[in-house]
């Protein structure tokens, strides 16, 4: 340590955007106590400045890469990669929810605050080198959304679905500790290109040693990304959270917890790859087939896009299954097409949900698109991603993947995850159905016009959905540099 | 830029349009879709002019440009005689297709026209896409138009139609999607040509047991798409559930996008295991030709009949491919314009009796010759060109396709044969009972004789039917030179490649080599 113990000016830097949104996440905290009830409507806006600003400081930030404060992170592309996209989901997480929160009657800084203090915890996931930042990082996304999952704290569908989302989630974080535990029990060291270093050394411990912690901290992992077997929680607290919550929770984290998956794996316990692999081979499927099987049988709008999300995160999977940087940076691309098309896809069932989400069946949304065809045309879009339609993002996604996988030599995993999709076609298809083919009922005749900022998180999304479908090399090319070696 | 380009981009710009259309002017929304059409239609009658004159060998209007970068997919168009008259056909129907759509399509106007002019750049991409990665997103953009025109403006058991046909379709281009992927990450292009290249000189080859899993990923998804029997089940739902214009596009054209698949690809990419699996997909083609008459036979319904009579002429489009001889393709070729012609033209006429009549069941018919003559003869006209009767389009197609036929099996000609003498069978039944005996009351007053607009849609293809069947030459050059082509890559392979791979080698050395 010695001289470097005091961090130098160029570290600092590099933590830029964990910075700006701690403060202003306090500074929001502040306003909220402090401000009459007219001036609050600033604290909106204001997040949206931290967030934008934060923005511009990790995009600077990966001009100035290298590690930081002893190593315990690192700014390379893949963390700018994932820092940018958390806090874009931040961000269309904002603008996504104004309305809901007016609607409600719970307009309040602390909700603002907690979505930027939980996309601090992903930034810091994505940094993170070492373990115990990991832990820490995923610590902070997690408190958060917990709370946010309660948001609307008199409607018992929440409470139920943060309290089940807090007690899974802590169990599941305490095997990643043990996991963790163990790892530096047996290496001396919770920092990964230390770790790594050992395992590939000739005093490299048992293998049955190593293998218990990075199954130990799989199920951590897996839980936070509703990996099969780990998946039950996630379509309850999906349901009874409020909409834009579920659309924040269904991408954010979940591109967090993947960055730390793939880094974990991919640099920690990149030397056992042959022995994980056949482990997350079986989760990647068995997550596809839950997911999408569970998916076909929903009549909740906001719990078969929870069970969907599982099929995607199965998807992810086998991508991290090929465990090479072509698909790292499948991995990377896909979350980045994925995140976007989920939240638009929810921030149309936030918008058509109406006050106290009263319309989340599917059967609601016959005839939206007579009513509100810019609506229905936007979800319609964000459907065929999802599906994988060409000139889509979800389709170069998907295309990524696959061709990672059959480059890794995992055919029948391709051919079983592209029949796959073919069956999740249907249930999105059903929506499409209900949207277009069937006449009005009463659900759309009292639809209220679409508010500015949900114009804008629902626009926005659907232009990066289209522009990673037509110009896909604009990400990939970025991604394919930055995935890890 | 070349002719090509701007006759895929222009559909694409129209659907651009359309979005900017106001909803509220139905009239000047079809007026708009028809002039679109009709200027695709006009631009592409300058494709021919080379082919006319000179017929070229290779590719003309090529355009090959980056689109991409990692991995390297290029935007790679170019036109031979196999895609040049299907391209025509697109083109050519989707005006009709607005013509026949003008009065019965009446809600939700501007979404109607806009799907169908994009169901046209689909079409028109995947006949002259050169990148297979390219091939696969315009075989995709393709499904999702037609999956709104049958969904949205189908008849009663619309949605089941509409969602059958996308899940079929899709179940079967995943696999040739992950079949493209596997052809890229052993040629490291997917570039038609580069990998056809690679093919021929031998760079790029597969053991048997590879050969015949692409062979069947690809001929998987094409055989849905064709449809051969017994994957033809979405058929009749998508075509007895569609509006009119939407049961013309996709018998005339939609179809033709397996049957072009199968020359385009599955044969030189894949020669050995076309020949080996050639026994029994023409058996397969068979069964469809008998079964797909004999079910036409005994349908109550019209565009049910029509639908099978499909199965049964496609049937022998398949049939003429895997003859692989060149009067058998040059037949098979020609019998896809054909039916696109003369089937198209049948099902615009059943769409003319139902917006007359509003009953799509022959047993609702009867007599319709005494109100309506002027239907009743182009009707006429039209089943005589179906069932092939000679000077009329199908004839040649038939004739060519089982000539081929008995060059390589003569047994298989015997049997495909009697589907031509059943198809006279339920098409004239079917014709008498609509159109002879005596009329019913309600018959007599609904229907009323062709208005203008009809016969100015259905005109081009009767002069088509009469052209096709007399003056073959004005089309068949470019379509004979470019099949001999492609029976010479198929052929060369299937000598060599036994001899030169011991199975199992060239898989290890690929991969060393990547």
């Amino acid at each position: 340590m010695g001289d470097n113990f005091f961090p130098t000016g160029a570290e600092y830097f590099r933590i830029l955007p964990e910075m700006i949104l701690t403060v202003a996440g306090t500074l929001i905290m502040f306003f909220e106590a402090v401000l009459p009830e007219s001036g609050k409507r600033i604290l909106g806006p204001l997040s949206v400045a931290g967030l934008a600003a934060a923005l511009c400081a990790a995009l600077a930030a990966n001009n100035n890469p290298g590690p930081a404060f002893q190593n315990m992170l690192v700014i390379d592309g893949f963390a700018t990669f994932f820092r940018v996209l958390v806090i874009a989901v931040g961000l269309l997480a904002v603008f996504g929810s104004t309305e809901y929160l007016r609607r409600e009657q719970s307009t309040g800084g602390e909700f603002y605050a907690l979505i930027l203090f939980s996309v601090v915890g992903q930034c810091v996931m994505s940094t993170a080198n070492e373990l115990i930042m990991i832990f820490i990082g995923l610590e902070i996304s997690s408190i958060a959304t917990y709370i946010l999952a309660g948001y609307l704290r008199d409607d018992p569908r929440n409470n139920e679905s943060a309290l089940k989302y807090f007690l899974l989630g802590s169990f599941a974080t305490a095997f990643l500790l043990y996991g963790i535990a163990w790892i530096y029990g047996i290496t001396g060291s919770t920092n990964l290109v230390e770790i790594r270093r050992v395992l590939i050394s000739a005093a490299a411990p048992p293998l049955v040693l190593t293998g218990t912690s990075a199954a130990l901290m799989f199920v951590g992992f897996g839980f936070k990304i509703s990996v099969a077997p780990f998946q039950i929680w996630a379509p309850d607290v999906y349901q009874g959270a409020p909409a834009p919550v579920a659309a924040f929770l269904s991408v954010g984290p979940k591109a967090a917890a993947f960055a730390i998956l793939l880094r974990v794996f991919t640099t920690a316990f990149g030397s056992i790859a042959v022995r994980w692999e056949p482990f997350v081979w079986g989760c990647a499927l068995a997550t596809m087939i839950v997911g999408n099987f569970a998916a076909l049988q929903q009549s909740n709008i906001k719990r078969m896009l929870a069970y969907s999300s599982i099929a995607h995160a199965g998807y992810v999977l086998v991508a991290v299954t090929a465990h090479s940087d072509v698909g790292g940076a499948a991995a990377m691309f896909y979350l980045a097409a994925y995140a976007f098309t989920n939240f638009g896809a929810f921030a149309v069932v936030t918008y058509f949900s109406r006050k106290g989400e009263k319309y989340v069946s599917i059967d609601d949304f016959a005839g939206l698109a007579q009513r509100q065809p810019a609506m229905a045309a936007m979800l319609a879009i964000f459907l065929m991603s999802l599906i994988g339609v060409p000139l889509t993002g979800g389709f170069f996604g998907k295309f990524y993947i696959f061709k990672a996988a059959l480059d890794a030599d995992l055919v029948w995993l391709t051919v079983l995850g592209l029949l796959n999709s073919a069956v999740a076609a249907f249930y999105y298809l059903r929506i499409l159905v209900v949207m277009y083919m069937n006449e009005p009922g009463a659900s759309v005749a009292d639809l209220p016009p679409v508010d500015g900022a949900m114009k804008i998180a629902v626009y926005g999304s659907a232009v990066a959905t289209l522009v990673l479908g037509i110009f896909p090399s604009l990400v990939l090319d970025f991604a394919t540099k930055a995935a890890l070696k | 830029m070349t002719l090509l380009d701007i006759v895929i981009l222009l559909p694409l710009a129209g659907f651009f349009v359309f979005l900017a259309v106001p909803r509220n002017n139905p009239q000047m929304t079809r007026w708009a879709a028809l002039l679109i059409s009709v200027a695709v239609f006009v631009v592409s009658l300058g494709l021919v002019g080379p082919y006319w004159f000179a017929n070229p060998a290779g590719y003309t209007f090529s355009t090959n440009v980056p689109w991409i970068g990692s991995p390297p997919i290029r935007y790679h168009v170019g036109l031979d005689g196999l895609s040049l008259w299907l391209v025509l056909l697109t083109t050519l129907l989707t005006p009709i297709a607005v013509l026949v759509s003008w009065k019965h399509i009446d809600h939700r106007v501007k979404e109607f026209f806009a799907f169908l002019i994009l169901l046209e750049f689909g079409l028109i991409g995947v006949f002259v896409a050169l990148d297979l990665f390219l091939f696969y997103v315009f075989w995709e953009v393709s499904l999702v138009p037609m999956y709104f025109l049958v969904g949205i403006w189908g008849h009663e058991r619309r949605i089941y139609a509409a969602v059958k046909f996308f899940l079929y379709t899709m179940a079967g281009s995943v696999l040739m999607l992950a079949a493209i992927i596997y052809l890229y990450n052993k040629s490291g292009s997917f570039d038609y040509l580069e990998i056809l290249s690679q093919i021929q000189t031998g760079r790029l080859a597969f053991d048997g047991q590879q050969q015949s899993l692409l062979f069947l990923a690809f001929f998987f998804s094409f055989a849905i798409k064709v449809p051969l029997f017994p994957l033809h089940t979405w058929l009749p739902d998508a075509h007895v559930e569609a509006p009119t214009a939407g049961s013309v596009m996709l018998a005339s054209v939609m179809l033709k996008m397996g049957t072009y698949g199968l020359v385009r690809y599955c044969l030189p990419l894949f020669p050995n295991a076309a020949h080996n699996s050639a026994p029994w997909i023409a058996a397969l083609a068979i069964i469809g030709i008998i079964y797909g008459a004999l079910v036409a036979m005994v349908q109550p319904n019209l565009k049910k009949l029509v639908a099978y009579s499909s199965v049964t002429h496609l049937g022998f489009v398949v049939l003429g491919i895997f003859s692989f001889t060149q009067q058998g393709l040059d037949g098979a070729v020609y019998q896809m314009l054909n039916h696109g012609v003369s089937t198209g033209a049948l099902f615009m006429l059943v769409g003319y009796l139902y917006e007359r009549r509003h009953s799509l069941e022959i047993a609702a018919y009867g007599g319709v010759a005494t109100p309506a003559p002027n239907l009743s003869a182009v009707f006429m006209f039209t089943t005589l060109a179906s069932i092939g009767l000679p000077m009329l389009n199908n004839f040649i197609g038939e004739y060519l396709v089982l000539q081929g036929t008995a060059q390589a099996n003569f047994t298989w000609t015997t049997f495909a044969a009697t589907g031509v003498i059943l198809s006279a069978c339920y098409m004239l039944w079917m014709y008498q009972r609509v159109f002879f005996g005596k009329a019913s009351g309600s018959v007599s007053h609904h229907l009323t004789d062709l208005t203008a607009r009809e016969w100015v849609a259905i005109l081009p293809l009767l002069t088509l039917m009469l052209w096709m069947g007399t003056f073959t030459q004005s089309f068949m050059p470019p379509i004979s030179a470019q099949n001999a082509r492609i029976l010479d890559q198929t052929k060369q392979l299937g000598v060599e490649r036994v001899h030169k791979q011991g199975p199992g080698v060239p898989l290890a050395e690929a991969r060393r080599g990547r």
